[in-house]
């Protein structure tokens, strides 16, 4: 793992490198996210400084799109499908009972950063739905009293 | 030869120039297409789909971005037209809080005179789920209300084009969309500049002044306390428009006379401390150009500037004149001056400051601006507040008969009024410099160079042996490029006026609202700012170091300008302030 400082100085590279082309943002955003997993206020500031655009135009664009995220990913991704054969099927009572064990909203980290939950598209599986992804582990046909046992198999390792 | 493209539109004939918009030629024709999203020369990204016409095309077009070209056919009054109008109307009120009676816009709300206009007759049409958000009120200035936001984009365009500031935008997604700060933070929070032209831009109550009426009403009501007032040169010529009078009236006499049946001890004039900027000011200027000082030294009346300077420009800190803004100095002046005069303990007296601005809220608060412990300015309203003030005390303000200002911190020159346009406080400087550089009067107290709407002026005046070279620029993002020109080294300056808001004082941040629809008609930074140089000509007195209460000032209790007392009272200091806050 690079330490911190590394990490700032590839940030500055990518900022360099895209310095001055039109929509900047996203893409060094996007390198952002891959140097450090998350991109926090620090990193948005610097991006904001680098490229010469206001902190709210970064925070705009972090905020737009699903895929920046600006805390820490948890330790164990959770993926649930609410494409239409999933949703369909109930995925939305399986979000919904994640969320109630996870005390979170989708989209965000629980606090001792062991899961992040995300609502996602369709995952490909739609013959188990509803499904959901927990890392690169797939379950499906999944009913909401399912969710504790599964959490706590993550928990307990 | 400018190329002109000819049209219709509604069966009416227009001709127009290339590249004038379909809302614009529209205009020309008598024909007002609704808008809400739109703001000329502001924000003009054809979002909100009010401003929708037919030309034949497909899918309607939106007119205010929409290019006129020859022999187009546009209709902007069908059957059609009028329903997906209604209908879009319809879906913005679906998210919008609709308690107009207590709103800050009620009356003066774009998206409630829309719905009179549209004949929208069912508000509930499409109710449903409705977003609910904290109301920001932390800043001193400025109140956010989310809940009456319609993500018109009017305020961020206002801020990060106009202003450069940029410290608001679009947040989310979706139905979750909210226009506010990074990391949701309170505009009190942020590197605000608190000039409120993000007020002036709205549409709607979503964006207001923080609202002082009810202190001044409490002080007015206190009879321990001797309540004075004093109004900027700004207010005269706008205050009248929240009466019905026509933009541009000048109401000096009536101001002064609302204010006295408002109950206000003494009526005192912004401009008379305007005058005593200009004496210290002045003073201050000629001893930095002949005692090789900071140059070039900029003007420091506009609070708002004063703020984006010390965030975003800090180097230039000490180019910015000590000298507090003009109704600072005044606030002072009343607790000490007038105080002694009138034999009365400082503490016991309020002063309360009539503002086109909203920033000044902000800067009565500094603790520096003040003396002995107590402030010297104690509340700040705005030209509104004052108008809703007159309202709600039943004032009936167009007939009110003309009266003057009260008598030792009252009386001004025209140098004094002209602070609130653009280049106004240059000329000022310039006609008492002069004269006292030279010794000889000026043939011409007009300074014709630096006045006008240009973003950045620049005049060279020769003033004695010396050319002093001096710049204005009023919006901040046009406050940037000229300190970026200096910054590089391409531009030398002696002075330079700079104020926070394009126009000046005359369209700052507290000023009567005025409407997208009336922008397209005129430009309220020339309408105001024609009014203020008119009533410079009507005065007797055109330069401040001709006028004799500020003369007995400086005899009775100064001494001289820039004196050890007046340094004390008058000049300030400023700190760099961090852009981003956690």
């Amino acid at each position: 793992m690079p330490d911190k400082k590394e990490k700032y100085a590839q940030l500055q590279e990518s900022i360099a490198k895209h310095k001055g082309e039109r929509g900047a943002v996203m893409p060094v955003l996007q390198e952002a996210m891959n140097i450090f997993g998350y991109v926090p206020q620090d990193v948005q500031e610097m991006i904001a400084d680098g490229l010469g655009v206001t902190l709210a135009e970064v925070y705009g664009v972090s905020t737009f799109y699903s895929q920046f995220s600006l805390e820490p990913k948890g330790e164990h991704i959770i993926g649930v499908c609410l494409g239409t054969a999933c949703y369909v099927k109930g995925s939305q009572k399986i979000l919904d009972k994640l969320c109630e064990e996870l005390k979170i909203e989708p989209g965000r980290t629980t606090s001792d950063g062991l899961f992040s939950l995300n609502a996602t598209r369709c995952l490909g599986a739609c013959g188990l739905a509803p499904v959901m992804m927990i890392g690169d582990e797939v379950y499906g046909r999944l009913t909401p009293d399912q969710v504790p046992g599964i959490l706590d198999k993550y928990r307990a390792q | 030869m400018e190329n002109l493209v000819k049209l219709t539109i509604d069966g009416v004939s227009v001709e127009v120039p290339a590249g004038t918009t379909v809302l614009e030629a529209a205009k020309k024709a008598g024909i007002n297409i609704p808008t809400l999203c739109y703001l000329k020369d502001i924000n003009q990204i054809g979002a909100c789909r009010m401003c929708i016409v037919d030309t034949g095309a497909r899918a309607f077009g939106a007119a205010c971005v929409l290019p006129v070209s020859n022999g187009m056919n546009v209709k902007t009054n069908t059957p059609r037209l009028r329903e997906a109008r209604r209908v879009n109307l319809e879906l913005l009120l679906s998210n919008h809080d609709k308690k107009c009676l207590d709103c800050a816009r009620n009356q003066k709300c774009e998206l409630q005179q829309m719905c009179n206009d549209l004949g929208v007759d069912d508000a509930q049409r499409f109710a449903g789920k409705m977003n609910q958000y904290d109301v920001d009120d932390l800043s001193p200035s400025i109140v956010r209300d989310n809940n009456k936001c319609i993500l018109c984009r009017r305020c961020v365009a206002a801020c990060y084009n106009t202003q450069g500031v940029g410290v608001i935008g679009p947040v989310g997604r979706g139905f979750k969309t909210q226009i506010k700060s990074p990391w949701g933070q309170s505009l009190n929070d942020v590197a605000c500049i608190n000039c409120g032209q993000c007020i002036a831009a709205c549409p709607t109550g979503a964006l207001h002044e923080k609202d002082s009426t009810k202190k001044v009403w409490d002080l007015l009501a206190d009879t321990t306390k001797h309540v004075v007032v004093q109004p900027a040169p700004a207010v005269r010529v706008a205050l009248g428009e929240e009466f019905g009078m026509p933009m541009g009236s000048i109401v000096t006499g009536k101001l002064a006379a609302a204010l006295r049946r408002l109950g206000f001890e003494k009526v005192f004039d912004t401009d008379w401390g305007a005058d005593l900027t200009i004496m210290e000011e002045g003073t201050e200027l000629l001893g930095r150009l002949k005692n090789g000082g900071t140059l070039p030294m900029i003007t420091s009346c506009s609070p708002g500037w004063i703020k984006f300077c010390e965030t975003y420009y800090p180097d230039f800190i000490p180019n910015l004149s000590s000298c507090k803004s003009p109704h600072e100095m005044e606030g002072a002046m009343i607790k000490t001056y007038w105080a002694e005069k009138a034999g009365i303990d400082p503490k016991d007296i309020k002063v309360v400051s009539v503002m086109p601005c909203t920033a000044k809220k902000f800067e009565a608060k500094r603790p520096e601006l003040g003396h002995d412990g107590l402030q010297d300015v104690d509340e700040v309203l705005t030209t509104r507040e004052l108008a809703k003030m007159i309202k709600e005390a039943g004032i009936d303000f167009a007939n009110l008969p003309d009266e003057d200002f009260d008598p030792i911190c009252g009386e001004s020159t025209g140098a004094a009024v002209i602070f609130g346009a653009t280049g106004g406080v240059m000329e000022a400087a310039l006609r008492t410099v002069y004269e006292v550089v030279t010794g000889e009067t000026l043939a011409k107290v007009e300074f014709e160079a630096v006045r006008g709407v240009e973003g950045v002026k620049e005049a060279t005046v020769k003033v004695g042996d010396l050319d002093v070279k001096v710049a204005i620029a009023h919006g901040t993002a046009n406050a940037a490029k000229l300190l970026d020109s200096i910054r590089a080294g391409e531009k030398t300056y002696h002075f330079i006026e700079i104020m926070a808001c394009p126009g000046g004082c005359v369209t700052g941040g507290g000023q009567p609202i005025v409407s997208a629809q009336k922008r397209l008609e005129c430009d309220p930074r020339q309408v105001r700012a024609a009014a203020i140089y008119k009533a410079d000509e009507d005065l007797p007195l055109r330069k401040s170091h001709e006028n004799p209460s500020v003369q007995a000032l400086y005899k009775d209790f100064l001494g001289e300008p820039n004196s050890h007392k007046a340094h004390e009272l008058l000049h300030t200091h400023y700190e760099a302030r961090p852009k981003y806050t956690k």
